[in-house]
């Protein structure tokens, strides 16, 4: 037995050395990937490349603000329809989770969230961009709405799951309406929870490239419609780079910076927002 | 009775096919401090959760018979106003962790939507955590947020809570079980200064605190009331052998 402790010691310490390897090694792809794009893509960004649209081909410079705008505005619609959308399905799994309604709608949910990107669009497709005729803004924006409602509800639903009763039972003893519980009570508790899954989501869909290919389907040019195409970053970095032409690729590098940008930025302000709103149970 | 405020009548609590309360006959005074005592899971909480209809709530839970507060049944009230005319504490502080302290002694009105004026609202935030003992700890930081004081504090605060709403009846269930001995004090002092004003009905398996705080004291068993008097009398001479062997001790 002693003979061995110095044998399991070094056992232990390799295996600590193993999964502190691989730890490290995970970062790797993502310190890369920014890397990279930041090297090719900085140098495309000034004042000109955000508020210009792309120049033709043979022309210098140009821009991505009709992206900017159409992502914009896209995940703005998206957010309008999914969120309240989301949260009221969300409350009703969390409050009523042994009901048969609760355990299908939630295994719908699961579904959902596994359907591959291209289908949703695909349906979006055939259901509204074939029947009114025209690809546009709003059917891209309801492709993206449906992908962000099963994140949205999942942490709604995980969020106010982690409250106790008894702060609702606090609230019903003082006479308290059950509406006005679950409005004034449950979701300011578990607000910076759900706050965090709308960002999450938001980051989830505004590099979603599938489901807008036949929906909004792109734009050259600037436009705020919504029943007309409309262009968008993940869109515009993929018509760009899979050009021919160098000053397009350039284009696409800006795009993707600026995308990346976002989504980072977005992740880090959720990390600061859950734990600086986090409230104390 | 002229003096009743609360009086059961056959009262029965089910959970499911569960028969948790049975056949309760029970009349409360005004301003009488009652204890309910008896071992775990005989139906203390349950009865005392019939009394503001929260045990409804549950799923799957159902009740028979009458609770008369003021001679009015309250299944035959709307359960919100039941509520809001009496008020109940609970095993665990529970202020609202979203609410500073201020908040949380109002919360019955902002909750309800009640409309009442700032300076109204100061008067009632005083009043209530005056009679709740708490004033005099927390009048420097009152926009601090409820779940930073202690737990004997949090207990008070929503005592003051409880109180501000004005009801006539206060329900108890362990509120001190969850506290510290110190908190505890503070707490079972606070019972002979509200006894002044309000009815208290308080649930504990402590037996202790029951002869320490109550004018008389209900003893559960199994979902029955065994026994119902005067506490000096119960804990001396008690009427029931099944009363007999809780109070020695031969059982809990």
């Amino acid at each position: 037995m002693e003979a061995r402790i110095g044998t399991r010691n070094t056992k232990s310490m390799i295996f600590k050395g193993v999964i502190m390897f691989f730890a490290f090694l995970i970062t790797v792809p993502l310190i890369i990937i920014l890397l990279y794009i930041i090297k090719q893509g900085v140098g495309q960004v000034n004042w000109h490349f955000l508020t210009h649209v792309p120049a033709p081909v043979g022309e210098v410079g140009g821009g991505i603000i009709n992206a900017l705008a159409g992502s914009f505005i896209m995940v703005l619609i998206a957010s309008i329809i999914s969120i309240p959308v989301g949260m009221l399905a969300g409350i009703y799994l969390s409050e009523n989770p042994n009901t048969k309604l609760a355990h299908y709608s939630g295994l719908c949910v699961d579904i959902l969230q596994g359907v591959p990107s291209i289908v949703v669009g695909i349906v979006v497709y055939f259901w509204l961009v074939k029947p009114l005729g025209t690809f546009s803004a709003i059917s891209g924006s309801i492709a993206l709405a449906i992908m962000m409602l099963p994140i949205v509800i999942r942490s709604t639903e995980q969020t106010l799951k982690l409250l106790p009763d008894s702060l609702k039972e606090a609230a019903l003893s003082l006479g308290v309406p059950y509406h006005r519980v679950i409005l004034k009570v449950i979701i300011p508790c578990g607000f910076s929870g759900i706050l965090s899954g709308i960002m999450l989501s938001i980051a989830r869909v505004i590099g979603e490239t599938a489901p807008l290919l036949f929906t909004a389907f792109g734009n050259p040019y600037l436009s705020g419609a919504i029943n007309k195409p409309m262009e968008s970053l993940p869109h515009l970095i993929f018509t760009y780079a899979t050009s021919p032409y160098d000053d397009w690729h350039n284009l696409a590098w800006g795009a993707s910076f600026i995308l990346l940008m976002f989504v980072l930025i977005l992740n880090i302000v959720t990390k600061v927002i859950t734990r600086k709103w986090k409230i104390q149970l | 009775m002229e003096n009743t405020i609360v009086k059961a009548e056959n009262y029965n609590s089910y959970f499911g096919d569960n028969h948790v309360v049975k056949d309760v006959n029970i009349s409360i005074n005004k301003n009488e401090v009652i204890a309910v005592m008896g071992p775990s899971g005989c139906g203390k909480t349950t009865f005392l959760r019939g009394i503001n209809r929260m045990h409804e709530l549950i799923p799957g839970a159902t009740s028979t018979g009458k609770i008369l507060l003021d001679g009015e049944n309250v299944y035959d009230m709307n359960a919100i106003y039941v509520r809001c005319k009496i008020g109940m504490v609970f095993q665990r502080p529970n202020p609202f962790p979203n609410m500073s302290i201020y908040e949380n002694v109002v919360a019955g009105y902002l909750l309800n939507g009640l409309k009442i004026s700032k300076a109204e609202k100061d008067v009632i935030v005083e009043k209530s955590l005056t009679s709740a003992a708490l004033w005099k700890e927390v009048k420097d930081s009152l926009h601090k947020k409820g779940t930073f004081l202690s737990g004997g504090q949090q207990q008070r605060l929503c005592i003051a809570r409880a109180i501000a709403m004005e009801p006539e009846l206060i329900l108890f269930d362990e509120p001190t079980s969850a506290l510290d001995p110190i908190s505890t004090s503070s707490v079972e002092a606070l019972f002979h200064e509200l006894k002044a004003n309000y009815t208290l009905i308080i649930v504990t398996h402590n037996m202790q605190q029951a002869a320490r705080v109550s004018d008389r004291t209900a003893f559960f068993y199994l979902g029955e009331l065994v026994e119902f008097d005067d506490t000096k009398q119960m804990f001396t001479n008690p009427k029931d052998t099944r009363t007999q062997n809780y109070i020695t001790g031969r059982f809990s």
